[in-house]
């Protein structure tokens, strides 16, 4: 089997007293799509963040496309964080460039394509994510919560990433806009070998597109499938995948 | 990894154009300018594009791909895709129909060229100004009005608040106050020690320090210090709560954002501006007595009896009476500027340099028009 693309060795993580991850382990392999669940406050953008470098864990180690993120060289750290692409809860767009201009953003900086090619993807991306073309010319205060977190995924997606980091994706999208979101998504990650690691509450994307998912309980990950994790003991586990929204989720995947 | 590569060749009578290796957005650069080139010369010859070699694509290299066909059906070619493994076809679909619907639509007409541009900037700059000014008394009227209703229910102000900011922009305000004031009083004596030293008439010195500070530069030295430090931080946390929609929030719940947000500042501006401006007035009095003393010989009885000649208590109050005006100017354009906040950082940005701009104009016109009004009342 090949190197994972993410991996996690005894991650912890304390605030003062508080401990919120004690002794993590995470796999994720290369196209895999994996989703992150837990209750409010266990911690699961903390861990996500961690990945990508924007918090230090207290002890343990990471490892994104076999590289040890704590010790990069900044060379290393620019080439590595081209290959990824993050897509924030609200989007956190830059509120002084229009949508068009924040996709250009990574275009310019990592990559040496001529203006005409970049403008060009940039208005390809916005399109991709179901946003009308004119939206491309607004300020992100312009656009209402949903079209900025299309914005922010269209950013997420300029580089092409090899793995695609999602921060609660489809909270605030209406339904519709959540179900072409999934197959966007899954159309992007069959096509392009994407590798997604995406923090979520929604039960229909997990039963839609997760291969796999992963539970924080008790300060530490619970891997596994939707029927691995339908049949897990754990009292939150169970009230998480049999309560009536999982149940709904699941009949609808099942029909 | 192999990168991306177009190969082109004539088999029979059609041309070939075999696409292979990785078409991503690092090979892009390179397969910019091959795409160029191989083109069929032929008119009208039938194109087949083979995608059998295609290891990866992403949407770079399908949107460089639906280029090729583009241009070439543009040239009148008619073009066949084969061999494309059904995931990338499915990408390649997609990305088409993405291109097709980002087509830039027709721009919005050009806006009309004035014929005069620096007469229509200066007017429209004038009328802004003006609107400025009529939207700043409007909201001096709702801070005023909004006052008037809370001093019939003075159980309502809110006492945390108020001793926030007076802490804020009062008491940390002193140690830099304190500090320039005291270089001011050097500086000045100094300076006046050298001009009056010709006329044999050092002691003066304490004169035209006296006068000098209470009436004018102690105060306005504050008021200056306060609205770079305090006015700007009133319309950045007034700002960021605009970003935030905290203003938003306190509408909803029934809350009156001028009532919460305004009136805690202003009235700690109007309790702590006339407080530091009389700190400010004696340690610039110090400094100057100090210098007195190292370059003129003066010592500190000397000044002292020297001052009392010199200043009355009218002097002092003379400069203080201007403190609560330019407080309620400092609090009242910084908190406006924060509440113009729209949306973004840059707003917050912008407006926050604004408010420190016009409180300081301000409070320098006010000083001036003070000065006038003294003197035609003779004090």
């Amino acid at each position: 089997m090949a190197a994972p693309v993410i991996r996690v060795r005894g991650l912890k993580t304390r605030f003062g007293q508080q401990v919120v991850h004690d002794g993590v382990d995470l796999d994720v392999s290369k196209g895999e799509v994996i989703g992150l669940v837990g209750g409010s406050g266990t911690g699961k953008s903390v861990l996500l963040r961690e990945i990508v470098g924007l918090m230090v864990p207290s002890a343990g180690k990471i490892e994104v496309l076999g590289k040890d993120t704590e010790n990069l060289s900044e060379s290393e750290r620019l080439s590595l964080q081209a290959r990824w692409g993050m897509l924030f809860q609200d989007g956190a767009l830059f509120s002084s460039l229009t949508v068009l201009e924040n996709i250009k953003v990574p275009l310019k900086e990592h990559t040496k394509l001529p203006p005409d090619l970049i403008d060009e993807i940039a208005r390809v991306k916005v399109a991709m994510v179901g946003l009308p073309p004119d939206a491309g010319d607004k300020y992100p205060s312009q656009l209402s919560g949903g079209m900025r977190k299309r914005a922010g995924l269209a950013r997420a997606l300029a580089m092409d990433p090899e793995i695609l980091f999602l921060d609660e994706p489809t909270a605030g999208l209406d339904p519709i806009g959540a179900a072409a979101f999934d197959e966007l998504i899954g159309s992007l990650q069959k096509s392009l070998g994407l590798t997604v690691f995406m923090v979520t509450h929604d039960l229909d994307s997990l039963y839609a597109i997760c291969d796999r998912i992963a539970v924080l309980v008790d300060k530490k990950l619970v891997i596994g499938t939707i029927d691995e994790l339908l049949r897990q003991e754990h009292p939150w586990i169970r009230d998480y995948f049999h309560g009536p929204r999982g149940r709904a989720a699941s009949a609808a995947k099942g029909s | 990894m192999q990168t991306g590569t177009l190969s082109a060749n004539w088999e029979e009578n059609q041309f070939v154009l075999a696409a292979s290796g990785r078409w991503d957005i690092a090979s892009a650069e390179r397969l910019g300018p091959m795409l160029r080139d191989r083109m069929p010369g032929r008119k009208g010859a039938p194109v087949c594009l083979d995608l059998s070699g295609l290891t990866a694509l992403d949407t770079a290299g399908a949107l460089l791909l639906d280029r090729l066909i583009k241009r070439l059906r543009g040239q009148g070619h008619v073009v066949a895709v084969v061999g494309a493994r059904s995931d990338l076809c499915a990408l390649l679909k997609d990305v088409q129909r993405a291109a097709a619907g980002a087509e830039p639509k027709n721009p919005a007409p050009a806006e009309r060229r004035p014929a005069f541009p620096l007469a229509d900037r200066v007017g429209r700059a004038t009328i802004g100004i003006w609107q400025d000014i009529l939207s700043m008394l409007n909201f001096l009227g709702l801070v005023t009005v909004t006052a008037a209703r809370l001093l019939r229910t003075p159980n309502r102000i809110r006492l945390k608040p108020l001793f926030f900011h007076l802490e804020q922009v009062g008491l940390n305000a002193l140690p830099i106050v304190g500090l320039l004031s005291f270089l001011i009083g050097i500086v000045l004596a100094y300076q006046g020690a050298d001009q009056l030293r010709r006329f044999g008439a050092e002691i003066y010195v304490v004169n035209l320090l006296g006068i000098g500070v209470l009436r004018e530069i102690g105060i306005l030295m504050t008021s200056i210090i306060v609205a770079g430090r305090s006015g700007s931080a009133f319309t950045a946390q007034i700002g960021t709560m605009k970003v935030n929609q905290e203003v938003d929030a306190m509408r909803t719940l029934g809350l009156d954002p001028v009532e919460m947000l305004v009136l805690p500042r202003m009235l700690a501006l109007l309790i702590a501006l006339p407080l530091i401006g009389f700190f400010a007035n004696m340690v610039a009095l110090a400094g100057g007595a100090v210098m007195a003393y190292v370059y003129l010989d003066i010592n500190f009885g000397q000044f002292a009896r020297q001052l009392q000649i010199a200043v009355s208590t009218t002097t002092l109050f003379v400069g203080l009476i201007k403190a609560p005006v330019f407080a309620v100017v400092i609090a009242l354009v910084g908190c406006y500027e924060g509440l113009r906040v729209s949306g973004s950082a840059e707003s917050v940005g912008l407006l926050t340099t604004r408010s420190v701009v016009v409180s300081i104009f301000l409070v320098i016109v006010l000083d001036a028009i003070f000065s006038i009004l003294f003197s035609y009342i003779g004090i």
